[in-house]
C-alpha cells in the first residue's frame, strides 16, 4: 500500500506545516498584507528551539521559546511598517534578510544543527503506546491544530481580536472607532510570526530532526498555497471564522499530500518541488477566475442558442 | 466647545503643487450648535474636518475641544470624542464584518479594549432596537455582512455607529452626496432626527444649498481655506439660495461658472 503510506507521510508533515499556514492566514487574510517575514521566522523558530533543546531545555518549553522568538520577529516587521512607514512587503523582506544572518548566529555559525537530545517527538513516542512515528505526528498534529484553531477562534471574538480584524479590513474606519491601528498591526504580525516560528520548531522536532538556515525558503508561497487551497475547496465567503481556520489547516494537509504524491512520479525529482509549488499556487489563484469565465461562457452559449432557436425571424 | 484658532494646513509643501488648504482658519462653536458648511470644490471643507479628526496635523494654530488642546492627539485617541460619517459609503464600515459586529466596534469607541467578548448578548438587544428605528428592516439581518447592504443602508448604519456612543461632536462630510435623491432624503431625515433627539453638536458639510439653509442652527461658507460668511437665527431662516449665490459670487469675484455649487 505505497499510496496510503505516501498519503500518511504527507498528512503527518502537512499538519505541522498547517501551524505556519494559520500564521500566514492571519497576516494575509486578517491583516490583508502578505508578510515575507515568514521565510525568516520559520527557521528562526527551528534554530532557537534546537539550540535550547541541545542545551538541555525541555523540548515542549522549547516550543514556547520558538513562539516568543517569532513574536519578536513579527514585532520588528510591524514596527518597520507602522513606525518607519515602510510598505508591508518591503518591511517583511528586510526582516527576512536580517533573520538569515541572525539564524546562523543562533546556530553558532553553522547552516544547520541536528537535535542531539530528546525532542518532543521522541518523548511522545516514549509516552504513547504507538510505535509508528508517522502516527505520532498525525495524532500530535491534530491535537495541536485543534487547540490552536480553538484559541484563535476565541481570540478573534474578543474586543482586541475584533479590533484587529477591523484594522485589516478598513483602517480609516478602525481609527474612527478609536482603535490603535498601529498596535493592532504590530500585534497581528507578532501573533502570525509566533505561529510560523512554532511551526518551524514542530517541523524541526517531528520531521527534519534538525534546524536549517534554508528551511524557510519558499515558506510564504507554501503558506499562501495552503490558504488558497483550503478556501477554494472548503469555504464559501460566508462561512464562520472557525470554519475558515479549519479549512486552512486542511489546505496545508492537502498541499503536502499533493507534493508527496507528485514526488512519487518517476519523472519528477525532489528539486522540482518548488516548480510544483508554483504551479499549484498559480492554479489555485486562477481557479476563481477560470470558474467565472467558464460560467460566463456557458451563459453566453445558452443565450445564443435561445436567440437562434427561439425567434429566428429577427435574424432572417 | 470647539475652537479652531489660526489653523494653517498646506499640502505638498516645497513643491510646485504646494496648496494652502486652510489659511489662518478661525472657527468657534458652542455646545448644541448644528453648523452647516458650504463652499466650492477645494474650499478646504474636508480638510477642516480632517484636522479636527486628526487625519492631518496642521502646520500652525491650535484646536481645542471642550477646552482640551487636541491639536497633536493621535487620530485614534480623539476618536472617543468624535462621531464621523464619510462621503464614501464604503469608508465608514467594515464590509466583511457583520452588522452587529460593526455596531459593537462603534459601541467600544469610547472604551478601552481588552480580552472580554467583542459583543455581548445584552448589547445585541440594544442594537436590534437601534436598528429598528432606521426602518430598513436591518434589525432582522444583524448577522449579515455589511458588504451586502446598499450604499444608503451602509450610510444609515454608519450614522448609527457614529452616534451609538454620544459624541461630543458629530462630523458629516457630504454624507449623502453619493446616494440617489430619495435615499439621500431618507438619510438626511434620519440625521436630523438623531441630532435633535440627542442634542448633538454637529458640523455638516453639504453641497446642497437648500439643505444647508433648512437644516442646522448656523450656516457658514468657506472659500480658499477660510470662513468667509456666517449666518444664524432669523437671518438664516429667511435666507434664499439666490442670496447664497450672490454671496458666493462676491467672495470669488464671479469665478464660479463651473462650480458644482451651482448644480445645487
Ligand atoms: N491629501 C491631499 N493631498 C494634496 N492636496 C490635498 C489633499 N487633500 C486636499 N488637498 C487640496 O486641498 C484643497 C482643499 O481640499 P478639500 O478640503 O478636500 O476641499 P473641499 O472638501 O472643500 O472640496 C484642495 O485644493 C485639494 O486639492
Ligand atoms: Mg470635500
Amino acid at each position: 500500500m505505497n499510496f496510503l503510506n505516501t498519503l500518511q507521510a504527507g498528512a503527518a508533515q502537512g499538519l505541522w506545516w498547517a501551524v505556519m499556514t494559520l500564521g500566514v492566514y492571519i497576516s494575509y487574510r486578517v491583516l490583508d498584507a502578505a508578510d515575507l517575514t515568514v521565510e525568516g521566522s520559520f527557521p528562526l523558530g527551528a534554530a532557537v528551539s534546537v539550540v535550547c533543546i541541545n542545551a538541555g531545555m525541555n523540548p515542549f518549553l522549547a516550543l514556547l521559546v520558538a513562539f516568543v522568538a517569532g513574536c519578536l520577529a513579527g514585532a520588528v516587521t510591524g514596527m518597520l511598517n507602522t513606525i518607519c512607514r515602510i510598505p508591508p512587503i518591503l518591511a517583511g523582506i528586510l526582516t527576512m534578510i536580517a533573520l538569515y544572518s541572525v539564524n546562523i548566529r543562533i546556530m553558532s555559525d553553522r547552516a544547520s544543527i541536528t537535535i542531539a537530545a530528546d525532542s518532543a517527538r521522541t518523548l511522545l513516542m516514549h509516552w504513547l503506546p504507538i510505535t509508528n512515528g508517522t502516527w505520532v505526528s498525525i495524532l500530535g498534529g491534530i491535537v495541536t491544530n485543534a487547540l490552536l484553531v480553538a484559541v484563535l477562534y476565541l481570540f478573534f471574538g474578543t474586543e482586541i481580536g475584533c479590533a484587529m480584524r477591523a484594522t485589516g479590513q478598513n483602517i480609516h474606519m478602525a481609527r474612527a472607532m478609536g482603535i490603535h491601528t498601529r498596535w493592532m498591526t504590530i500585534l497581528g504580525l507578532m501573533l502570525s510570526n509566533g505561529l510560523v516560528a512554532l511551526s518551524g520548531s514542530f517541523v524541526a522536532q517531528f520531521d527534519y530532526g534538525s534546524a536549517m538556515a534554508t528551511m524557510g525558503q519558499g515558506a510564504i508561497v507554501i503558506g499562501l498555497a495552503s490558504v488558497i487551497i483550503g478556501e477554494v475547496l472548503f469555504c464559501h465567503k460566508d462561512r464562520s471564522f472557525a470554519f475558515k481556520l479549519i479549512a486552512v489547516v486542511l489546505g496545508a494537509v492537502i498541499y503536502r499530500c499533493i507534493i508527496a504524491l507528485a514526488l512519487q512520479l518517476d519523472f519528477l525529482k525532489a528539486t522540482d518541488l518548488k516548480l510544483i509549488t508554483a504551479v499549484i499556487v498559480v492554479f489555485a489563484l486562477s481557479l476563481p477566475v477560470l470558474k467565472k469565465q467558464f460560467a460566463q461562457g456557458k451563459l453566453r452559449r445558452e443565450n445564443e442558442r435561445k436567440l437562434n432557436g427561439g425567434g429566428g425571424t429577427e435574424h432572417a | 466647545m470647539l475652537d479652531i484658532v489660526q489653523v494653517e494646513k498646506s499640502f505638498n509643501i516645497g513643491t510646485v503643487n504646494e496648496k494652502k488648504a486652510l489659511q489662518n482658519l478661525n472657527f468657534h462653536m458652542n455646545d448644541g450648535e448644528f453648523v452647516t458648511v458650504i463652499g466650492g470644490n477645494g474650499a478646504g471643507k474636508s480638510t477642516m474636518l480632517n484636522v479636527i479628526t486628526g487625519v492631518y496635523k496642521p502646520e500652525g494654530g491650535k484646536i481645542f475641544l471642550d477646552g482640551q488642546d487636541i491639536t497633536y492627539l493621535e487620530e485614534w485617541q480623539r476618536a472617543k470624542y468624535l462621531g464621523r460619517v464619510f462621503q464614501d459609503p464604503m469608508m465608514g464600515t467594515a464590509a466583511n464584518m457583520q452588522i452587529e459586529e460593526n455596531l459593537a466596534l462603534a459601541y467600544r469607541r469610547t472604551k478601552k479594549r481588552g480580552l472580554s467578548w467583542g459583543i455581548s448578548e445584552k448589547e445585541k438587544e440594544y442594537y436590534r432596537q437601534s436598528l429598528a428605528r432606521l426602518d430598513l428592516g436591518l434589525e432582522d439581518r444583524m448577522t449579515a455582512k455589511v458588504g451586502l447592504l446598499s450604499g444608503g443602508q451602509r450610510q444609515a448604519v454608519t450614522l448609527l455607529m457614529a452616534t451609538l456612543q454620544k459624541p461630543k461632536l458629530l462630523l458629516l462630510d457630504e454624507h449623502t452626496a453619493a446616494l440617489d435623491p430619495k435615499t439621500a432624503e431618507k438619510v438626511l431625515d434620519l440625521t436630523r432626527e438623531l441630532i435633535e433627539e440627542e442634542h448633538l453638536t454637529t458640523i455638516m458639510i453639504t453641497h446642497n444649498m437648500r439643505d444647508a439653509i433648512r437644516m442646522g442652527t448656523r450656516l457658514v461658507m468657506m472659500h480658499q481655506g477660510r470662513i468667509v460668511y456666517s449666518v444664524a437665527g432669523e437671518e438664516k431662516k429667511n435666507l434664499k439660495v439666490e442670496d447664497l449665490l450672490q454671496k458666493f459670487s462676491e467672495v470669488s469675484n464671479g469665478e464660479f461658472a463651473n462650480d458644482r455649487m451651482l448644480l445645487l
